[in-house]
């Protein structure tokens, strides 16, 4: 057995970018969250997302268009689960379950003429002296600007929640609505602005598996990222920071058991291939033996302002 | 809309007798595991499709259903469709091999076609294809132009398909380079871009500058692109997207004949159930063009390879071969019977790790 | 403007007519897209609700298969809708439905060839141990450290999906397959086979056992202490904890009744219409259930209604497939709307539509 071939280095720039896709989901996801809405329609909006992103940047033959019109595509779906739940007060689980569905079967329709098709991607950024660094420059300072993006996001998510006035109306209407709305906050209109972010995010997500991770367009090429994504939310205990430490756990997991296969590492394969979940799950345990961080009070409650 | 009343009570039993009026067009029915834009196995079998109808017109009406999953969909899948009036049904995934054996009982007037399986009716032919002549040439080309004398390989799930074309790949690696090291990932998946983006990843980044793929997606295509210096083969489909570099050729499955021969058959009335496994020989395994990429020498001995494969001059199991714990499995010259292909679940002599289980 | 007004009262008109009027709109809005793809929107239309049922050339056939399809729907929603009622968020049924499968296959097959009538009653109390056990790791968790059981039971879902792609290239492999994966199949040995009762109606054991199940549930929520326990468990924990409910044993059985129900249902699967454990035996049966238990109000009788339309719209849309070539994806896409309109509609049942003037709230 050799593990001398895996490189710490390498595997850490493989990890940053094949966490992105899920990290962009879970960090718009949390936010909808916290402000009391469960939208389990993530896998849909992603594939949404995949799918508008890589036929605009197809067409446009730059990859930012595509981002953009991703983000916007799969926010204006969003807001179909977002009129449903919070105006007609349908079920928010069933609601986002039937997203996922719809949002599959839509991207597969949309993308028929695209199958097969190469997309403009993104460069790597050359970020100078800091590129050029030993070990961090390659293993930190050598990606493409939507990983550093999507890390900028989850501070300025951690901000946003922590520091500003709106940050707090959202997380007061997410903790308690009736309350959120006897102060005279606008509940609904909070909560439709949270969900569409939501769905950009997870735009963002898909287009970036379609436009740079993978990059290509193939029905149902998502294979469960928005599950995953879902699943994450949860394991940070809707804490942004957390919910890098967790997209980059899993992807860690992933990346790393795919390596010690290449590098034939004796571990049956049944395992590693079932550790990035394992391993989830026992670090979930771990942090939540240590004390628990429970869900916004009002998540997944349907609120009507007469109540 | 094509509705024959066929069937009006639940015995099912006595079904249709198909009796095909000489203006009525006979129906081909396609059962598909994956939808159709997978741009790999399930995307073949349409193109196949596509082609039967080109190929006959209005003498034949097609139909089929993409995404039906293994297990009882695909039973009820079938039977609908025979129900529906088809004459033939090709059910194109091994997992739908006790189900379509299950339904060509209760239709004995329908023909049905099932590829990969090994289970026949007198109404049930099954048709399978030798891709492991296909993974020869590619041991060879990568044997030969590998550097590190390391290839990777992303494998989907243990079964004998995939490890025949691992052993095969390697037998041909191995003779024109006795370095070679052999690499293989267990992606657990038949199609998950990511994953398999990911899997090529991990073994580029192991110091494999070769990437053989048996899953269905063209994004290891696309990861060693990316990384520069590795080179790939197209798997079920060209991926000539990806050529020259990094693909340098491919195995393409090409059922259009086949299905043609066999709806043909229906026509004349000489449809017979039988067991087929065809390769380059009969053109259901093609070779993509072998690109620039390739030194000139190493395309000459592999298409002079391909030649002796096409003509049954060469099989690629020809002893001696001995099995991975080192005994013996084909003596000199003894080349191995079609049984224990099938049914291959050990590694030649050379391979590394276990098949996993 | 137009503001929604609670009702004292549900609607009873609005809850039969919501669902009518649902599908009426889905008649319409999905005609519309089948129409925007090429394909007549009437005969698509006809096709997916009319024809399962009516149509003289399927409907022999495919009504029965309605119950096939619908029965692990309904079975593992009813176990279900517990654990919701009571703000129990297992989503992930799909693995223990995986793992009654694996472990009432495997019960049953350690005993091949034998022809005991004891195998088939073995193999399905395996399957429900198979699942409630699965079950029980999340419960455990939550139970014992607050875990969120909603993150342990989704990742669990993959885990099975591991060990179910592990044991049929391995230990549970026919041995007489040639080194294929996948079982032996039940439905060619009697003991462990599960037939239709009565030959062509569908009617197998999980078909059976999804209508008991039905019933079971009625009684529990509306007659029985733990069905109080869980409904006030949900609607208001605090109320719940001083009355003396403990939470634990709430999470427990609502978390063991889910997992057994799903692992029967798996077995009854495995054993009857599927045959055989594979690779790719589960096929999304435990996501699906989740929508049927909320689109049946997570109620018995609704959840057997849901049930049925959803197998309705699976099998309607195959026919739609197979009969006008339309694609795969555009099914799926009609059902998301159906469910769009089934959810939202139903806030006339509830609500009301006031136009004017608003008054304070």
């Amino acid at each position: 057995m050799d593990f001398g071939s895996i490189s710490l280095v390498l595997l850490v720039a493989s990890v940053m970018v094949s966490a992105t896709p899920i990290l962009l989901a879970a960090i718009g996801e949390m936010v909808v969250e916290r402000s009391g809405v469960l939208n389990l329609g993530v896998e849909g909006m992603m594939i949404t997302g995949a799918v508008v992103g890589f036929a605009v940047g197809v067409n446009t033959g730059s990859a930012w268009p595509g981002f953009a019109a991703a983000a916007l595509a799969s926010a204006v779906l969003s807001l179909t689960f977002g009129v449903l739940t919070q105006l007609f007060l349908s079920n928010q689980v069933a609601t986002g379950l039937g997203l996922t569905l719809f949002g599959l079967g839509l991207s597969a329709l949309i993308g028929k003429p695209y199958e097969g098709m190469k997309s403009p991607t993104l460069p790597k950024l050359d970020l100078g002296p800091l590129s050029d660094i030993p070990v961090l420059g390659r293993m930190v300072f050598s990606h493409d600007l939507m990983v550093y993006l999507s890390l900028a996001l989850v501070a300025a998510v951690w901000a946003f929640l922590k520091f500003t006035r709106a940050g707090l109306i959202l997380r007061a209407a997410g903790e308690n609505h009736d309350a959120a709305h006897a102060l005279g906050y606008k509940v609904v209109r909070i909560r439709l602005a949270a969900i569409a972010f939501g769905g950009a995010c997870a735009g963002l997500g898909g287009a970036y598996l379609s436009l740079v991770r993978v990059p290509q367009w193939t029905e149902g090429m998502t294979a469960g990222a928005g599950w995953i994504a879902l699943a994450i939310v949860v394991f940070a205990s809707w804490r942004p920071w957390w919910v890098l430490v967790g997209a980059y756990l899993f992807g860690g997991v992933t990346v790393l058991q795919l390596n010690l296969q290449a590098a034939g590492a004796q571990v049956p394969v049944a395992i590693l291939s079932a550790s990035p979940y394992l391993v989830t799950i026992l670090v979930l345990v771990v942090i939540s033996a240590r004390g628990v961080h429970g869900a916004p009070a009002s998540l997944g409650r349907p609120f009507h302002a007469s109540q | 809309m094509n509705r024959r009343t066929l069937l009006a009570s639940a015995a099912i039993a006595l079904a249709a007798p198909a009796a095909m009026a000489q203006d009525e067009p006979v129906k081909a029915g396609f059962i598909y595991v994956g939808p159709i834009g997978d741009g790999g196995w399930t995307y073949e079998h349409d193109k196949a499709r596509l082609a039967v109808e080109e190929h006959f017109g209005d003498q034949v009406e097609t139909v089929y259903q993409e995404s039906v999953p293994e297990g009882a969909d695909a039973q009820r899948a079938i039977t609908q469709m025979a129900l529906s009036g088809a004459d033939i049904i090709f059910t194109t995934s091994f997992g739908f091999m006790d189900p379509t054996v299950e339904v060509a009982s209760k239709f004995p007037d329908v023909m049905f076609e099932h590829a990969t399986g090994y289970k026949t009716a007198d109404n049930l032919s099954t048709y399978s294809a030798r891709f492991y002549e296909g993974r020869a040439i590619q041991g060879h080309i990568a044997g030969s132009m590998t550097e590190t004398n390391k290839i990777g390989y992303i494998a989907s799930f243990p079964i004998p398909e995939v490890i025949r074309g691992i052993n095969s790949a390697y037998l041909h690696a191995k003779e024109v380079n006795p370095d070679v090291e052999f690499n293989i990932v267990w992606a657990y998946t038949w199609f998950d871009p990511a994953k398999e983006a990911d899997a090529a990843r991990a073994l580029i980044e192991n110091g494999n500058d070769v990437i053989l793929q048996h899953t269905d997606s063209t994004a290891p295509q696309a990861a060693a692109q990316e990384a520069g210096d590795v080179i790939t083969f197209g798997q079920a489909s060209d991926m000539s997207e990806y050529a020259p570099s990094p693909r340098v050729s491919s195995i393409i499955d090409n059922w259009a004949p086949y299905y043609i021969d066999r709806v043909q058959a229906v026509i004349d009335g000489s449809w017979e159930s039988q067991q087929v496994w065809h390769g380059i020989g009969e053109g259901m395994v093609e070779i993509g063009e072998i690109s620039d990429a390739v030194p000139e020498e190493v395309r000459t001995s592999a298409l002079e390879l391909k030649e002796r494969l096409a003509s049954g001059e060469y099989h690629p199991f020809t002893g001696p071969i001995n099995r991975q714990d080192g005994s013996a499995w084909l003596a000199e010259g003894e080349v191995a019977d079609d049984e224990t292909l099938l049914g291959m679940d050990f590694y030649v002599e050379g391979l590394t790790g276990e098949i996993p289980n | 403007m137009i503001t929604l007004e609670k009702r004292p009262q549900p609607s009873r008109t609005w809850t039969f007519l919501a669902p009518v009027a649902a599908v009426l709109l889905t008649m319409i809005v999905g005609g519309a897209m089948f129409a925007l793809l090429g394909t007549d929107p009437v005969a698509a239309i006809r096709t997916i609700f009319w024809d399962p049922l009516f149509n003289p050339q399927f409907a022999s056939y495919s009504r029965p298969q309605l119950l096939v399809k619908a029965g692990p729907l309904i079975l593992i929603a009813i176990g279900l809708s517990l654990g919701f009622r009571a703000g129990v968020w297992n989503i992930g049924a799909e693995g223990q439905y995986i793992m009654g499968a694996i472990c009432g296959a495997g019960a049953g097959l350690m005993f091949y060839p034998s022809e005991s009538v004891l195998i088939f009653p073995l193999m399905i109390l395996a399957g429900a141990l198979g699942g409630w056990a699965w079950a029980m790791i999340p419960a455990f968790f939550k139970t014992r450290f607050g875990t969120n059981e909603i993150l342990v039971s989704l990742m669990l879902v993959y885990v099975a999906e591991s060990i179910l792609a592990s044991v049929s290239s391995g230990l549970l492999r026919n041995p007489e397959g040639r080194g294929f994966p996948g079982s032996r199949n039940f439905q060619q040995w009697d003991a462990g086979a599960n037939r239709d009762l009565v030959a062509g109606t569908g009617m197998h054991w999980g078909v059976v056992a999804a209508f008991i199940a039905v019933i079971l549930a009625y009684v529990l929520l509306t007659r029985h202490i733990q069905g109080f326990n869980i409904r006030l468990s949900g609607e208001a924990p605090r109320a719940a904890r001083f009355s003396g409910v403990n939470p634990a044993r709430v999470v427990i059985f609502c978390l063991g009744t889910a997992g057994a129900l799903a692992g029967l249902a798996g077995l009854f699967e495995v054993s009857g219409p599927a045959g055989q454990i594979s690779i790719d035996f589960n096929s999304g049966y435990g996501f699906t259930a989740i929508i049927v238990a909320f689109l049946g109000r997570l109620h018995p009788v609704g959840i057997l209604l849901a049930g049925l339309l959803m197998a309705l719209t699976y099998i309607g849309g195959e026919l739609a497939q197979l009969m006008l070539s339309v694609p795969g994806a555009s099914i799926q896409l009609f059902q998301g709307m159906l469910l769009f309109f089934l959810l939202g509609v139903d806030v006339f049942t509830n609500y009301r539509l006031r136009i004017g003037k608003r008054e304070a709230a």
